[in-house]
């Protein structure tokens, strides 16, 4: 072997090779390094919202018999329903103390809680729980019945670890005296914590009551707002990409459209709230507050993606095709009905899927259209009421539980979020599967 | 030189029996010339190949035949193409009418991602030529038939196109393409993306098809031209360069660019 034809071997790593794959070497760790980072804000952003939302999902129960006092609640005693009306909510709290009197007595514990203390424990939504019971059907009057009402939010609050008796030493809402009888009530079984659908379908309640809270109607709001959202936006960005991909002649015109579309897609989204506010409130006169504005208003902001995401799937099907059925003598219009839509299908609804994911997180253009929480405190019972009557959506409700100072709230804004996150994370799975299911090789 | 060849072809093919004539087409793209003055007269019930090298026109001039340029926004055609006497390019007619009357197969298979069977019924679906199912069944059967690829897809008329090899791809292709009846059929390189075995089945296919269709096909293989055309075209540059039998073109060209080209000196 010659000293050439050593120097000369595989086997002597030169210099600029070592440097190369060092080189190469470092920017895997940076890759790898880069996605761990990635990955455990994902893991630290989730795991939070796990925590401190999944409370939200539990409420304080406790478990009273009421006796429907003829003398409190129908002095006449003819069970006319008129003068039952006339008794408010207020006139039900007396019977509600005696139901918590009653419990104490049966299982002997005794406090030394005052009337208005003692009332505190149960939420403010008790009395019109059995209000409304009785107003299904007056002849319950003078029965005892068995009731599950919520507790009040401080108290749920103690019972979940957000206070201590310390922390309430000052505060006008709770007192050390109403967790000791809420762990004695607890001991027994009259208090429990469990699931509660409330949240999840309950209409929302007035400021005064987080225990009572619900994101239902907000749900519900949003379902109208993607329903306007995919009438009007679908239809549309579908008919607008076809005739600007298919049928257009490439000219500075269709050339301007394209660079406004892509402007559109970027711009803020508040600036088509305070659009929508101009043009469809102030100027249409529609009514404020509806989900037919919120959709409106999310239909413009939703339409760009679409357009663009429509005319790539139009693009990335192959002119072959084309060529192929204008070569059989199809019209163009046979042409991209019959072969080209049903390719870009699948991408199309992926567009569309992620565009009203989109609009479904959308929270700035509808506070400013009037889209905030608590405009709506009962479930709509037509489309048209649904469509027309004020309500608001999933992330504007959000938004406002989270602003307010009472913990009780912002445990509800994680736990509405969650719900959120399990609306999008479904829409998204959904846009993926469909993919994978309607794509087709040629 | 090139008033040479064009009396030529006059020489050769009585007026009567050309089923297309063309005269001084014109082709350009924005402002790039890509054919220049051609005229020529395809005969019927004979197989007419367009040779020359890459970029020559001859594909252009064949999308000439069926408006397939009417697609692409920059292409602008003078001149005069008769078809039977009437002129393809005049402002009355329908491209959609002419192409069910001037079928094509296109280089690459293209076949819709259909079931076969869906693939061979549509165009006579879209034209309306069958009015029952059986009559669309026969007609699909029967184009298959001649396509001879029948018997290799009976049993899986309804499995998607896209699944069979290539030389079968394009047997559906232009088993497609026969199935609305058309007079002529245009093959622009048929067998540019086929192995030899399915080149020589789609060969085989061409001479049998001559009995019924004006054949027109564009093609880079010489030894192909030669093979299944009766007549042979030599495009170069944009022009068309010799236009005769094929034979004569193989064995005697007049002009010296034929000879370079055949003899492999240039392309």
């Amino acid at each position: 072997m010659t000293e050439t034809s050593h120097t000369n071997s595989l086997f002597n790593v030169s210099s600029k090779t070592k440097n190369r794959n060092a080189a190469e070497r470092r920017f895997r760790i940076y890759g790898i390094l880069a996605i761990s980072i990635g990955l455990l804000m994902l893991l630290v952003l989730a795991s939070t919202i796990i925590l401190r939302g999944t409370s939200a999902f539990q409420q304080t129960f406790i478990t009273l018999d009421v006796d429907l006092l003829e003398s409190k609640l129908d002095k006449k005693g003819n069970r006319n329903v008129d003068d039952i009306k006339k008794v408010s909510t207020f006139g039900y709290s007396p019977i509600l103390l005696n139901a918590m009197k009653k419990v104490l007595e049966k299982h002997e514990i005794s406090t030394s809680l005052k009337k208005k203390a003692l009332g505190g424990i149960i939420s403010k939504s008790a009395p019109s729980q059995i209000r409304d019971f009785v107003l299904e059907d007056v002849n319950r009057i003078g029965q005892t019945v068995e009731f599950k009402f919520l507790v009040n939010g401080w108290i749920d609050g103690y019972i979940k670890g957000r206070y201590s008796r310390e922390s309430v030493a000052n505060s006008k809402f709770a007192s050390a005296e109403q967790f000791d009888l809420i762990d004695q009530l607890l001991e027994v079984g009259v208090v429990e914590k469990k699931f509660n659908f409330d949240f999840i379908f309950g209409a929302d309640a007035s400021d005064q009551r987080p225990e009572a809270a619900g994101i239902g109607v907000a749900m519900v709001g949003s379902f109208y707002l993607m329903l306007v959202v995919l009438v009007l936006s679908l239809p549309l960005g579908v008919a607008a990409s076809i005739y600007l991909e298919e049928f257009a002649k490439q000219n500075i015109f269709t050339d301007i459209i394209e660079v406004t579309i892509s402007n559109l897609a970027a711009v803020p989204s508040i600036v088509f709230g305070i659009l929508g506010l101009a043009v469809f409130i102030n100027y249409m006169h529609l009514p404020q507050s509806t989900p037919i504005v919120g959709g409106l208003v999310l239909t413009l902001m939703t339409l760009p993606t679409i357009i663009i995401s429509t005319r790539a799937s139009l693009k990335s099907v192959p002119p072959s095709i084309r060529d192929a059925a204008l070569g059989l003598g199809a019209s163009k219009m046979q042409t991209v009905f019959h072969h080209v839509l049903p390719l870009a299908a699948p991408g199309i609804l992926t567009g569309t899927i992620i565009g009203m994911a989109q609009a479904l997180g959308e929270s700035a253009p509808l506070l400013l259209i009037g889209m905030i929480g608590y405009v709506a405190t009962n479930m709509p019972t037509t489309i048209s009421e649904g469509l027309l009557s004020p309500n608001s959506a999933m992330p504007a409700q959000i938004y406002e539980w989270a602003k307010r100072a009472d913990p009780a709230f912002i445990e509800r804004a994680w736990g509405g979020i969650i719900i959120l996150l399990i609306f999008l994370l479904t829409m998204n799975t959904m846009a993926v599967i469909l993919r994978r299911r309607f794509e087709r090789r040629w | 030189m090139k008033d040479q060849t064009y009396l030529d072809r006059e020489s050769i093919l009585t007026p009567g029996i050309s089923k297309i004539s063309a005269k001084n087409v014109n082709v350009y793209y924005d402002d790039v010339q890509a054919l220049k003055d051609v005229s020529v007269e395809i005969g019927k019930n004979a197989v007419t190949s367009f040779i020359g090298p890459s970029g020559c026109g001859k594909s252009t001039f064949l999308r000439c035949l069926n408006r397939m340029n009417d697609t692409i926004d920059i292409c602008k055609v003078t001149g005069q193409i008769l078809l039977e006497g009437e002129d393809i390019y005049d402002p009355k007619i329908d491209p959609v009418q002419l192409r069910a009357k001037v079928g094509m197969v296109f280089q690459k298979p293209n076949p819709f991602p259909k079931s076969v069977y869906d693939n061979i019924a549509y165009g006579p679906k879209i034209h309306g030529l069958a009015n029952t199912k059986s009559d669309l069944d026969e007609i699909v059967e029967k184009s298959l038939q001649r396509a001879a690829i029948w018997d290799e897809v009976k049993d899986r008329l309804s499995s998607p196109a896209t699944g069979l090899s290539g030389g079968q791809q394009q047997r559906i292709c232009i088993a497609r393409a026969i199935a609305t009846s058309p007079d002529i059929l245009l093959m622009d390189e048929p067998c540019s993306a086929l192995d030899p075995i399915a080149t020589a089945q789609v060969e085989e296919l061409i001479d049998e098809l001559r009995e019924n269709f004006c054949v027109v096909i564009v093609t880079h293989s010489m030894q192909q031209a030669a093979r299944v055309s009766q007549k042979t075209a030599f495009f170069h540059l944009g022009s068309l360069v010799e236009f005769g039998d094929t034979e004569k073109i193989f064995t005697n060209p007049n002009d010296p660019r034929t000879e370079s080209y055949i003899t492999g000196r240039i392309g």
